[in-house]
C-alpha cells in the first residue's frame, strides 16, 4: 500500500468513531442523574403560602413531574408560559418545588403569571433538593405511577423537550385531569 | 440595534470570506493576476467585518443587553467589568466567534507580511484560510448565532459560570485560541506548497517563524489553563489527563515536532513530506480539540455546552478540510522527496528522533483520549482511561526524549559527529550528576526511583542549552536571536522537568478535619484554623478562613482560603488560600462543613510549583524571540 495514503486511512477510521459517537452524544448531553431508573426521594416540605405541610407519599400511584424554580432564576421566566400551557392540558399535574427562594417573592410571581402547579412546595433551605442532586434551576423531573424517576431534564422547558422527553414518554392513560387540583 | 449590526457584519464576513477562498484559489489556477489581486482586499474586509461582529457582542455584554440572549445566559449586572468582557467568550458562541476573530487576525497578518512571497503563492495561502474562515463563519451563523434575541427579555441575565470568573481564564481562551489558530498558518503553507507541487527551503523558512510564534502562543494558554485549574479548582494538582486538557495537549506536541523539523527542511532540505503531515497534523488536531469540545462527545468538566447538531457541522467541516488536505498529501507529497542524505549522529539524526518520540507521546494520548469514545462505540461499554495509564505511558517516550535532547544539542548539521563534542556532552552529565546528588542528598528526603532521572534529565538539560551559546559568546562569534531563543526554551524545559520532579516526589498533603482554634501537621507545617468570617464580593458571599501556617514554630504567612457562594447560579466555588515563595507554594482550601464546627481543610506543601508554569512561559517567550530573528524577516529572494 501507498504510505502517503496510511494517515488518510486512519482519519477514516477516525471519522467513523467520531459519527458514532455524535449518534450517542445525545444520552450524554443531559447531566446523568443518578436517580433514573431510581425511586424518587421521598420529602416533607411546608406548602408555599400555606400553614401546612405536603408530604410526596401523596403523589404515590400518579404520573406527576417535579419541577424545580426560583424567583431568582431568569430562564424559569421564560419556561412559565410553557409550564401554563401543560397545566392547561391537563395532561401532567406539575409540582412545584421552590428552591432557595423568598416565600413572599414566590408567591408574589405566582399571583402575578398565573400559577401551573398542582402545589408548590418551598424547599428555603435547598435541603431537600440536594437528595435530587438538583444542579441549577430549573430542572424537571419525570416520575411514573411506581414511583420511579423516569426522566430529567435541566434547563428550559420547551414545546419541544415537552412533546419529546416528556409527552412521548407518557402512557395514555397517565393524565387524571385536575386529580391533585 | 447594535446586536443585528453585529449579526449583519457576521454575514458580510462570510461573503467576504468566500471571496477570499474563491479568488485566492482560482486566480493562481487559471493565471489571472487580476483575479488573484481581489484576495488581499477581501481578507482586510473579513477582517473589519468580523471585528465589528466582536465588538458589538462585547458592546452588548458592556451594556447588560439581556435582550441578546447569549448575554441573559452569561451575564447579570452585577458581574464586574472585566468579567462581563470575558464573559463573551464564556460559552460556546462567543467563543466561536473569537476563533473566527483571531482566525481573521493572523489571516490579516499573513496578508500584511507576505509581500516577499510569490504572488500566486501567497494567494493560496490566504484562500485556504479563507476556506477554514468559511468553516467557522458558516458554523457560527448556522448554529450558534450569539447575537439571537431573547423574546420576552429578561430583568438581569443568568450570570457568567462562576469557575469562569478568574482573570488567569479570562486570557486563556484568547491565549489558546490564537495558538490553535495560529497553527493554521502552517497548515496552509503546507496545503499551497501541495497544490504548486513545490518545496523548497524557502518555504520553510517562511513557515517557520509563524509556526514557532502559533507554538509560543498555544504553550501560554495551556499553561493558564493549568495554573488556574492549580488554584481555582481547590484540587492543588497541575495536570489531570482530562480530555479537553489533552485536546489542547496533542497539537502542542504535534506544533513541537513540526518546528524540529521545519528546522531540518530548512537547512538541509530534508524531511519534506514528513514536514507537510506535521503541518496537516498539527492543525487537524487543533480542530479535532475543538471538536471534542463542542459536540458533547466526550464528557469533561469542559463540556459546558454541547450540542449534537453542532457536533454533526463541525464533524463535515473536519471531513472537508482535513480529509481533502490529507487526499492532497496522498497525492501530491510523494512528488516532493527528498535527496540529500545524513550522518547517523548529525543533527538531523537527532531531531528525526525527536519527531518519532513527540509523535508517540501525541499517539498514546490520542489512544488514552479517544479509548472511552470507541469502546462506547463498538458497544464494549464504559471505559474510563486516567492517571494510572498516560502517566508511565507518557513518560515511556518523553524520558529518552529529554536525554536525546540533551545530547542533540551538543552535534552539529549533516556531518556533524557527536564524539567530536564528547567532552562537553560528558562534562555536562557529570555535573548534572553532582547536582542530582546534592538535591537528593541535601536539601529534600524521600526520593522515589524517577526523582534522580527526572533531576540529572533535568539539570543536564539546562547545562547542555547554555554550551553552546557561552562557546560562542567566548570565541566573540555573532549570537543570533534563533539561536539565543532556541538555548532559553530548552533550559525552560530543564527548569519544566526539574520543577515537576520536584512537585511529584516531595507534595506533602493531608485532608484535615478542623474546628476553629485547631491545627493540624503537613510535613514541617502547622495549620491552624484560627478564624471563620463572613465576606461578600461583588456577586456573591463567601466564608472565609482564616489559616495561620508556621513551619517548625516560625511563623510563614496567614492564608485566606474562601469557599464563594455566587448569587445568581447559586454554585459553590472554592478559592485556595497560596503562601508563594522562591521554593514552594503552602497551599489550603477549604472543603466541606463537617458539623459540629469542623471544616475539612485541604493543605498542601508543594515546592518549585511554580516554576512549572515560568519554565512553560519562558519557554514561549523563548520560541518568540527565535521567531524575531532577522533571518526570517529578510525579504526571500523567490
Amino acid at each position: 500500500m501507498n504510505r502517503y495514503l496510511l494517515p488518510g486511512g486512519v482519519f477514516l477510521l477516525l471519522v467513523i468513531v467520531l459519527y458514532i459517537g455524535i449518534q450517542r452524544a445525545p444520552q450524554k448531553t443531559v447531566i446523568p442523574s443518578a436517580l433514573l431508573g431510581k425511586p424518587a426521594p421521598q420529602f416533607t416540605l411546608p406548602v408555599l403560602g400555606r400553614n401546612e405541610s405536603f408530604s410526596s407519599t401523596s403523589l404515590a400511584g400518579r404520573w406527576h413531574a417535579i419541577n424545580v424554580w426560583g424567583t431568582w432564576c431568569p430562564e424559569c421566566r421564560v419556561e412559565h408560559d410553557m409550564l401554563l400551557r401543560i397545566a392547561d392540558s391537563g395532561e401532567l399535574p406539575l409540582i412545584g418545588f421552590n428552591w432557595k427562594d423568598d416565600d413572599a417573592a414566590a408567591l408574589d410571581w405566582l399571583a402575578q403569571l398565573g400559577n401551573p402547579y398542582s402545589v408548590v412546595v418551598a424547599d428555603r433551605e435547598g435541603r431537600a433538593a440536594i437528595n435530587w442532586g438538583v444542579y441549577g434551576a430549573p430542572e424537571t423531573f419525570l416520575i411514573n405511577d411506581r414511583g420511579i424517576v423516569v426522566h430529567k431534564h435541566v434547563g428550559a422547558m420547551t414545546q419541544e423537550v415537552w412533546e419529546r422527553e416528556f409527552r412521548a414518554r407518557l402512557p395514555r392513560t397517565a393524565a387524571l385531569p385536575g386529580a391533585l387540583k | 440595534m447594535i446586536a443585528e449590526l453585529g449579526h449583519f457584519a457576521l454575514i458580510l464576513a462570510l461573503l467576504a470570506a468566500v471571496m477570499q477562498a474563491a479568488f485566492g484559489l482560482i486566480g493562481p489556477a487559471v493565471d489571472k493576476p487580476a483575479l488573484t489581486a481581489v484576495v488581499r482586499p477581501a481578507t482586510s474586509a473579513q477582517f473589519v467585518l468580523v471585528t465589528i461582529s466582536l465588538g458589538a457582542l462585547v458592546w452588548a455584554f458592556v451594556q447588560n443587553d439581556f435582550s441578546v440572549e447569549y448575554v441573559a445566559s452569561n451575564s447579570n449586572s452585577a458581574l464586574p467589568l472585566l468579567y462581563r468582557v470575558s464573559a463573551v467568550w464564556g460559552a460556546h458562541e462567543g467563543s466561536l466567534l473569537l476563533w473566527a476573530w483571531i482566525l481573521a487576525g493572523w489571516t490579516l497578518a499573513v496578508s500584511w507580511r507576505s509581500g516577499g512571497l510569490p504572488e500566486g503563492f501567497a494567494a493560496r495561502v490566504l484562500g485556504i484560510l479563507g476556506l477554514v474562515s468559511i468553516g467557522f463563519l458558516l458554523f457560527t451563523l448556522a448554529t450558534s448565532n450569539p447575537f439571537a434575541r431573547l423574546e420576552p427579555a429578561v430583568p438581569d441575565g443568568r450570570d457568567l459560570n462562576p469557575l469562569l470568573q478568574d482573570p488567569a481564564l479570562a486570557a486563556h481562551p484568547p491565549m489558546l485560541y490564537a495558538g490553535y489558530v495560529g497553527l493554521s498558518v502552517a497548515f496552509a503553507f503546507a496545503c499551497a506548497a501541495m497544490i504548486e507541487g513545490r518545496l523548497d527551503q524557502t518555504w520553510a523558512r517562511w513557515t517557520r517563524p509563524w509556526t514557532t510564534v502559533a507554538w509560543a502562543f498555544l504553550t501560554v494558554g495551556i499553561a493558564l489553563g493549568s495554573w488556574w485549574a492549580y488554584y481555582e479548582l481547590g484540587w492543588g494538582g497541575y495536570w489531570f489527563w482530562d480530555p479537553v486538557e489533552n485536546a489542547s495537549f496533542m497539537p502542542w506536541l504535534i506544533a513541537t515536532a513540526l518546528i524540529h523539523s521545519l528546522a531540518v527542511t530548512e537547512k538541509r532540505g530534508l524531511f519534506k513530506s514528513w514536514t507537510l503531515l506535521l503541518a496537516i497534523l498539527a492543525f487537524s488536531l487543533s480542530l479535532l480539540g475543538t471538536f471534542l469540545v463542542r459536540s458533547g462527545v466526550l464528557v469533561s468538566v469542559h463540556s459546558f455546552a454541547a450540542d449534537p447538531a453542532r457536533g454533526m457541522f463541525i464533524l463535515i467541516f473536519l471531513v472537508m478540510i482535513i480529509g481533502g488536505a490529507l487526499t492532497l498529501y496522498a497525492w501530491r507529497a510523494p512528488l516532493l522527496r527528498s535527496e540529500a542524505g545524513f550522518e547517523f549522529t548529525s543533527r538531523e539524526s537527532f531531531l528525526l528522533f525527536n519527531n518519532i518520540l513527540l509523535v508517540v507521546a501525541a499517539a498514546v494520548i490520542f489512544a488514552g483520549t479517544m479509548a472511552p469514545l470507541i469502546s462506547d462505540a463498538l458497544g464494549l461499554g464504559t471505559l474510563s482511561v486516567g492517571r494510572q495509564y498516560f502517566d508511565p505511558v507518557f513518560l515511556l517516550p518523553t524520558l529518552p526524549l529529554l536525554a536525546l535532547a540533551a545530547v542533540g544539542l551538543h552535534s552539529g548539521w549533516k556531518r556533524g559527529r557527536v564524539s567530536d563534542r564528547r567532552a562537553a556532552i560528558l562534562w555536562t552529565l557529570l555535573a548534572a550528576v553532582l547536582v542530582t546528588l546534592l538535591l537528593v542528598l541535601g536539601v529534600w528526603e524521600g526520593a522515589k526511583i524517577l526523582t534522580p532521572v527526572g533531576f540529572a534529565l533535568g539539570v543536564w538539560l539546562i547545562l547542555s542549552s547554555l554550551v553552546d551559546p557561552i562557546d560562542r559568546w567566548r570565541r566573540k562569534l555573532t549570537l543570533t536571536p534563533a539561536l539565543l531563543g532556541m538555548a532559553l526554551a530548552h533550559a525552560s524545559l530543564g527548569v519544566f522537568v526539574v520543577s515537576i520532579t520536584a512537585v511529584e516526589t516531595y507534595t506533602r498533603e493531608r485532608d484535615l478535619a478542623l474546628a476553629v482554634g485547631e491545627a493540624g501537621q503537613v510535613g514541617e507545617f502547622e495549620y491552624r484554623l484560627t478564624g471563620l468570617s463572613g465576606v461578600e464580593g461583588p456577586n456573591y458571599d463567601a466564608l472565609r478562613g482564616e489559616v495561620v501556617v508556621t513551619e517548625g514554630g516560625k511563623p510563614v504567612g496567614v492564608l485566606y482560603p474562601e469557599k464563594r457562594n455566587y448569587w445568581v447560579q447559586r454554585q459553590v466555588m472554592t478559592e485556595a488560600g497560596i503562601d508563594m515563595q522562591w521554593t514552594r507554594d503552602v497551599f489550603v482550601a477549604l472543603g466541606e462543613d463537617l458539623g459540629a464546627g469542623r471544616w475539612s481543610v485541604r493543605a498542601q506543601v508543594r515546592p518549585l510549583i511554580n516554576y512549572v508554569w515560568f519554565a512553560a512561559v519562558l519557554m514561549a517567550l523563548g520560541g518568540i524571540w527565535a521567531a524575531c530573528d532577522r533571518r526570517y524577516r529578510r525579504e526571500p529572494r523567490a
